[in-house]
């Protein structure tokens, strides 16, 4: 990789990724690259394929086929721990907050895949409720709460590559706007994130990248200083 | 002597004493099981063969190898363990995710090929084990005569029974767990090797059978079919008890062998059933057992 030390670092490229849930055939060969510190994300329709992406990179779903590097590292062969002891940190779309385990516990279940982590106490600092909240029951927080958790779960295993899957969705005003501000502190850490969203005024002001996908396909990639002008066209995938 | 409705106070208290060792057998046995579906997800139908395979262990290594008590208790959970991540691996593994059906009949049949060869080799008989001689005896209560192997066996199980609730409830290891039986998928994608934790708990779930043959070896006959009786049972007990409840598992456990106990002491007929009556009660009024979580 030394050779490409000009050209910035690919941390995650798909190329023809295919996916399939049993029979159904789910993502069409989906080609896209994020470059580390970036913060891309995958817009489209429910259903477009935007979690299964996700999912798919995580080695979550049933089959599938084409290429996933991760750091120059193929991963199609690799079991989803393997995967995440590569530095990514994923935070599912139902948030995967365990019930049985209290506040603290939840955030100190996963372990820490690489140095550079965030601490507890800076964790805590930056989620004050959390801390408030640390001995309950991990399901008894606001759903706020519990989005934050699922945030901050990931931010202390030392993960570089982050894939957040609709973080916002269901969310009060107020909240959407500290997880904003919250991404933007991750990214001047220089944490590389992808970032599938349903609220493009969320993500719009973030992202420095957009891929549009639609039935498994990326069909649109637009820079963020592109967005004015092509506004239209996002608005004609996304229907809004 | 002094009576209790009509029943001397030694007899009912005799009685009681076996309940509780029988209700400390379930307690151990339904602890396996409730750790192994809670993170496999299957009912193990192999359990009493690894129970009676703790038992025949214990036995066997003393008669040929002169492995004494003490360290059989250790050894034994240790090998039936070993054997089952063995299973583990190579069967069940293979099988995940599948309807629970599919589960149900491996465990079954390899319960009735360990139990098959075993008696092949050594028919339904019985072997003898003799007691370590420090247990010989025991301590007249006053009210009733204690044998001291009587009293291990409920200090040892009640130690063992804490020791792994304290483990899945308060500890790292045991939050691992907990969450692995919610959502091992998740897990595994935070970087936890799943199925390694998989096919170690399946192996501790039947150490723990292993470990309760291991007690039993002294007190009850040992035959390699002494599983088959007893699984029965703790099924029920499980049942009553709620699927995957650790704590649960324990005090039913014991409550139904002192259940047993007082039945055997005041309707003899009816003491092998009346954890099946209790089943069939708890059943009809709180389907999902008596500590399980509401579906």
């Amino acid at each position: 990789m030394s050779s490409n030390s000009d050209r910035e670092y690919e941390q995650l490229r798909l190329s023809g990724l295919h996916a399939f849930y049993g029979e159904s055939h789910i993502l069409h060969g989906i080609d896209m690259v994020v470059n580390r510190g970036e913060l891309v994300t995958l817009l489209g329709r429910n259903g477009a394929g935007r979690s299964t992406t996700l999912k798919a990179i995580m080695n979550m779903v049933g089959r599938r086929t084409g290429s996933i590097m991760i750091n120059g590292e193929e991963t199609m062969s690799c079991a989803p721990h393997h995967i995440a002891r590569l530095g990514v940190g994923y935070c599912p779309e139902h948030r995967g907050i365990f019930s049985s385990l209290s506040v603290q516990e939840n955030l100190t279940l996963p372990p820490v895949v690489r140095s550079g982590g965030m601490s507890l106490e800076e964790i805590y600092n930056m989620f004050p409720n959390l801390y408030e909240r640390r001995s309950s029951q991990g399901t008894k927080l606001s759903g706020g709460e519990q989005q934050m958790l699922a945030m901050a779960r990931i931010l202390r295993t030392g993960a570089n590559m982050l894939l957040l899957d609709e973080i916002t969705e269901g969310l009060a005003p107020v909240i959407v706007e500290k997880l904003g501000e919250v991404l933007i502190a991750l990214k001047n850490k220089g944490l590389t994130i992808v970032l599938v969203e349903q609220n493009f005024h969320f993500a719009a002001p973030l992202a420095d990248r957009h891929y549009v996908v639609e039935h498994g396909q990326i069909v649109e990639e637009i820079s963020a200083n592109e967005l004015s002008s092509k506004q239209s066209v996002l608005d004609r995938y996304l229907g809004v | 002597m002094s009576m209790i409705f009509g029943v001397p106070v030694a007899v009912l208290s005799g009685q009681l004493l076996i309940g509780i060792i029988n209700g400390a057998f379930y307690a151990l046995l339904s602890l396996g099981l409730a750790v192994i579906f809670g993170l496999l997800k299957i009912i193990n139908f192999a359990h009493g063969a690894m129970y009676m395979l703790g038992a025949m262990t214990t036995v066997l290594m003393f008669d040929y190898l002169g492995v004494n008590y003490w360290a059989a208790l250790l050894l034994a959970p240790l090998l039936v363990g070993a054997f089952g991540v063995v299973i583990e691996y190579f069967l069940l593994r293979r099988i995940a995710g599948q309807d629970h059906i599919y589960s149900l009949l491996l465990t079954f049949g390899v319960a009735l090929i360990i139990t098959g060869v075993l008696v092949n080799w050594f028919g339904v008989s019985g072997l003898r084990y003799t007691m370590p001689d420090m247990f010989k005896g025991g301590v007249n209560l006053g009210f009733m005569f204690m044998p001291y192997y009587r009293a291990w066996v409920i200090v040892a199980a009640l130690l063992v029974c804490f020791a792994t609730w304290f483990m899945i409830e308060k500890t790292k290891l045991g939050a691992y767990l907990r969450a692995g039986t919610e959502d091992s998928q998740l897990m595994q994608g935070f970087g936890i090797n799943v199925p390694l934790l998989i096919s170690l708990t399946y192996g501790f779930g039947v150490a723990l059978a292993a470990f309760a043959g291991v007690l039993a070896a002294p007190i009850y006959s040992v035959t390699p079919v002494m599983g088959s009786a007893t699984l029965i049972t703790v099924f029920a007990v499980v049942v009553i008890g709620g699927m995957g409840s650790i704590g649960g598992a324990i005090i039913t456990g014991i409550l139904m062998g002192v259940i047993e106990g007082l039945t055997k002491t005041f309707y003899p007929p009816a003491s092998s059933a009346v954890v099946f009556l209790v089943m069939v009660l708890v059943l009809m009024f709180r389907p999902s057992g008596l500590f399980g979580k509401e579906a």
